[in-house]
């Protein structure tokens, strides 16, 4: 069976949005302080998180809303090899993304038995439990406590960060188009007729957490070699609730709606400001969660539903098409 | 021996303060079949107007609590008419954000109206402790655990004996065949989010003065109300509140009796979860839930 | 003198339109019934009655509009609906669900006295108030959602296919009851049916609808011998 593309004025586009995109971030930094390149990798790792979450949640229709914990994982596991082990920093990446996504698969196997209720409430439990771990002071050894672990000097790994995220937006990309993707969605829509064609639902659902975990473990690498620093603090339960959001307004189920939620993420007048990397102010919370609420009423799809109204646009501006099979003209 | 007592009583006190919240998270997903993540928040919100009225306005303990409840059961009809009803159409990823959303404004809310730092919270109960069979236990555990007991009581009785209780029972498990019997569906799913609202208020009341007045207080009593109202079965009001005291006293034993805990009472929270976890493989409706024949 | 009106009403669920124009009328204290295949639009028109679904056209109810009206209003206006697979409340007792049709009654204490009359009427569930309705057959169970309509004293008792899935003895001891009190109080029925058998015996008018229009109406005796009817719906 080929995994063939079928060329649509759709498709196109995407491209051409995507070529954009890259050719954007690739010279931003010609033009920009810093500061602001620092913000745009905050972004950067938003968006590979938040790719994973949409992986778990809108193509397998699970509600996570632990995904700052597997951030977090990632983090100490670069930190604690950094600091303990002596290892370059950027040479743990791979391994921090390795060994969240295996804590992620592991914990998925059994909370995915759970229906979505459970595992939402399983997932918001992770969270939380992160953060005491993190603190406790059975680990100290590890995980330096309370204090936490220092880097050394914090750094803005611009172009590492957006080639990784491009990296994998595209090999999620892939991966989604083919074969797992089919499975994930078949999960997703019709849980019975999967099983019956003999997708072993336990084993999909614990590979997509495992690489939503992969995702968010890659992000909280790179969050650690970008700040510097890590503990219990940096991985709050808003992060998690954060990343969720993001994930809702840019639309589950389409990865170019990810790079929205992202954005929206760092520059909604907002919870990033209460989160660790920014100083702290308790007003732009309560706007984040009011235009949150004003993005669901009006666009309940989030910006993909967006996005997919203006192919649909396209679509009809770009005349009819007509069935190979029958002639008769297609309606979609 | 009497330290095993005293350590129930207490797991008992806090059991009851997780089981007034459970309680409120099995009414509204019973009702609306949502999980109102924003449940804890809102008594946190409930818990710093009660604040309000006593430090600032002089109203006494009781009647404070009143009024407090009072306000919390219009609160939560507005947000249900307000941002649930609007939003079921949406699906069940729409509302779950939409709770959070609310989470997140009451959180940031509640530090911006009375700032973040930490106060104190008084305690409708006297200090001292009384002796019951060589056991001492605190009025305040006590007093605790008479009120989240009454108020078990009170809405089971609720829901059980009254015209209203029925009618809203029959709209939680048919809407639509409610309104067919001439029930009006919408005015009792905003009362059930009103009830639960007004649980939510106790169980922040009666948390603060332990934890004290702070808006992430009752995110750890959130937390813990889910575990329980899981571990007792989602839709099982008898469930979560069992789960919720069950809870209790195990963590209270737990950080007792083992060394490794003792020392480090942050670990409390991630084992309950672990042990959680584990009783959800082998009993996924919870313990007293009913097994949901789900083929898939 | 009419006691419910349909006129050229129209109803669709989403794009698809059910009913195209549908008119018909029932008069005080008749018993009426419509018949139709799968998908003919039957359970629609009692949508239509008791505000279940969107539509156009009018639906007046003794001499007053009711098309406009939430569920909730028109049933306390007297018309009692037993949806289509009785939807009982499962975990309620069988005493809960009959009281349930009493709900919206002014009197709560002379509302239960009521539901102990109406529950007399039906020997077999009387004798198991406690039990949790889903336990119930189901021919129990529509004697149950019956009772709980008549609880409520309705001027106007809507049925839809209430034979369904219930075995011949089932069906006959329903139809009984439907039949005494639409005789000896005057109760206003207007009964959905696949099983035309049935219906035309139970009543004195039928509609038949074929794809969300009427193509036949008259009265059951008449209709029992015409010779559409017999070949599509009686079957000889």
């Amino acid at each position: 069976m080929t995994a063939g593309v079928r060329i649509t004025p759709s498709l196109v586009a995407r491209l051409v949005v995507l070529a954009g995109a890259i050719v954007f971030f690739a010279l931003a930094p010609l033009f920009m302080s810093n500061f602001r390149q620092s913000e745009l990798v905050l972004v950067g790792i938003y968006f590979i998180a938040i790719i994973g979450l949409n992986i778990v949640t809108g193509y397998s229709g699970q509600i996570s809303l632990g995904h700052g914990a597997f951030m977090g994982i990632g983090a100490y596991t670069t930190a604690i090899l950094v600091t303990k082990y002596d290892v370059g920093q950027y040479w743990t990446i791979p391994l921090a993304g390795l060994i969240a996504g295996i804590v992620g698969f592991l914990f998925g196997f059994p909370a995915l038995r759970l229906t979505g209720v459970y595992l939402a409430l399983a997932t918001f439990g992770l969270a939380v439990a992160f953060i005491s771990l993190a603190q406790s002071t059975r680990f100290e050894g590890y995980t330096g406590g309370g204090g936490g672990l220092a880097l050394g000097v914090p750094t803005t790994p611009y172009y590492l960060t957006w080639s990784i995220a491009l990296g994998m937006f595209v090999a999620a990309w892939l991966l989604l188009r083919g074969r797992l993707g089919r499975r994930l969605r078949a999960v997703r829509d019709a849980p019975v007729a999967a099983v019956s064609s003999g997708i072993n639902l336990a084993l999909v659902k614990a590979i997509a957490f495992g690489l939503a975990a992969l995702y968010a473990g890659v992000a909280g690498s790179l969050l650690v070699i970008r700040t510097g620093f890590v503990n219990y603090l940096t991985f709050p339960v808003l992060l998690s609730i954060l990343l969720l959001t993001g994930a809702a307004l840019g639309g589950f189920g389409s990865l170019g709606g990810v790079l929205f939620g992202a954005l929206f993420i760092q520059y909604a007048p907002g919870l990033s400001a209460t989160l660790p990397h920014v100083p702290k102010e308790s007003a732009p919370s309560v706007m984040y969660g009011v235009i949150l609420l004003i993005v669901l009423f009006l666009m309940p799809g989030g910006a993909a539903e967006l996005v997919r109204r203006l192919l649909g646009l396209l679509k009809r501006l770009t005349g009819p098409r007509y069935s190979r099979r029958t002639g008769e003209r297609v309606v979609s | 021996m009497t330290e095993f007592w005293e350590q129930i009583v207490a797991g008992l006190a806090s059991g009851g303060i997780y089981a007034t919240l459970a309680l409120a998270l099995v009414l509204i997903h019973r009702a609306t079949g949502v999980i109102n993540f924003a449940q804890g928040e809102m008594g946190m919100f409930s818990t710093y107007i009660a604040w309000s009225l006593l430090y600032t306005y002089g109203v006494p303990y009781w009647g404070t609590f009143a009024i407090t409840l009072v306000i919390s059961f219009f609160g939560g009809v507005l947000v249900y008419l307000a941002l649930i009803r609007p939003l079921s159409r949406g699906g069940d990823i729409a509302i779950v954000i939409a709770t959070i959303a609310l989470l997140v404004i009451l959180n940031g809310g509640a530090g911006w109206i009375w700032s973040p730092e930490v106060r104190s919270f008084e305690s409708p109960f006297p200090i001292d402790r009384i002796e019951i069979g060589g056991v001492g236990i605190s009025w305040q555990d006590l007093g605790t655990i008479l009120v989240s007991i009454a108020c078990v009581i009170v809405v089971f009785c609720f829901f059980r004996f009254t015209r209203v209780g029925l009618m809203m029972r029959a709209s939680a498990q048919r809407p639509g065949t409610s309104r067919l019997l001439g029930i009006r569906v919408t005015l009792m799913l905003a009362i059930g989010w009103g009830l639960a609202a007004m649980l939510s208020a106790v169980s922040g009341m009666m948390a603060a003065p332990i934890l004290t007045l702070d808006p992430n207080f009752m995110l750890i009593v959130l937390t813990y109300a889910f575990a329980a109202a899981v571990l007792g079965g989602i839709d099982s009001p008898v469930g979560a509140v069992a789960g919720a005291y069950i809870l209790g006293v195990g963590i209270s034993l737990l950080g007792t009796y083992w060394d490794y805990v003792t020392g480090a009472p942050e670990l409390e929270l991630p084992i309950a979860l672990a042990v959680l976890l584990l009783i959800l493989l082998f009993r996924p409706a919870g313990l007293f839930g009913r097994a949901v024949v789900r083929r898939v | 003198m009419a006691l419910l009106e349909l006129r050229d009403v129209e109803a669709r669920y989403g794009q698809v339109k059910a009913l195209h124009g549908v008119s018909l009328s029932v008069a005080d204290g008749q018993a009426v019934s419509i018949l139709g295949a799968n998908g003919a639009g039957k359970t629609t028109t009692l949508r239509a009655v008791s505000g279940t679904v969107k539509k156009t056209g009018e639906v007046v109810f003794d001499g007053k509009s009711i098309g406009r009206r939430s569920p909730e209003a028109i049933a306390r206006l007297g018309i009692a609906h037993v949806p289509e697979g009785r939807e009982i409340f499962g975990e309620l007792s069988v005493w809960e669900n009959v009281c349930l049709g009493a709900v919206t009654r002014r009197g709560w204490r002379d509302a239960r006295r009521e539901c102990e009359r109406v529950i007399d009427y039906f020997p077999r569930i009387a004798g198991r108030r406690g039990q949790q309705a889903g336990t119930l057959s189901g021919g129990e169970q529509q004697m149950l959602a019956l009772a709980r309509a008549l609880v409520s004293k309705p001027r106007l008792l809507l049925l839809d296919e209430p034979s369904l899935g219930l075995a011949p003895k089932a069906v006959r001891d329903f139809y009984e009851i439907v039949a005494a009190m639409n005789r000896d109080f005057g109760l206003t029925v207007l009964v959905v049916e696949q099983n035309a058998t049935i219906a035309l015996d139970a009543t004195e008018q039928t509609y038949v609808l074929e794809v969300g229009r009427v193509v036949l109406e008259g009265p059951s005796e008449e209709l029992q011998r015409h010779e559409r009817v017999r070949a599509s719906y009686l079957g000889y």
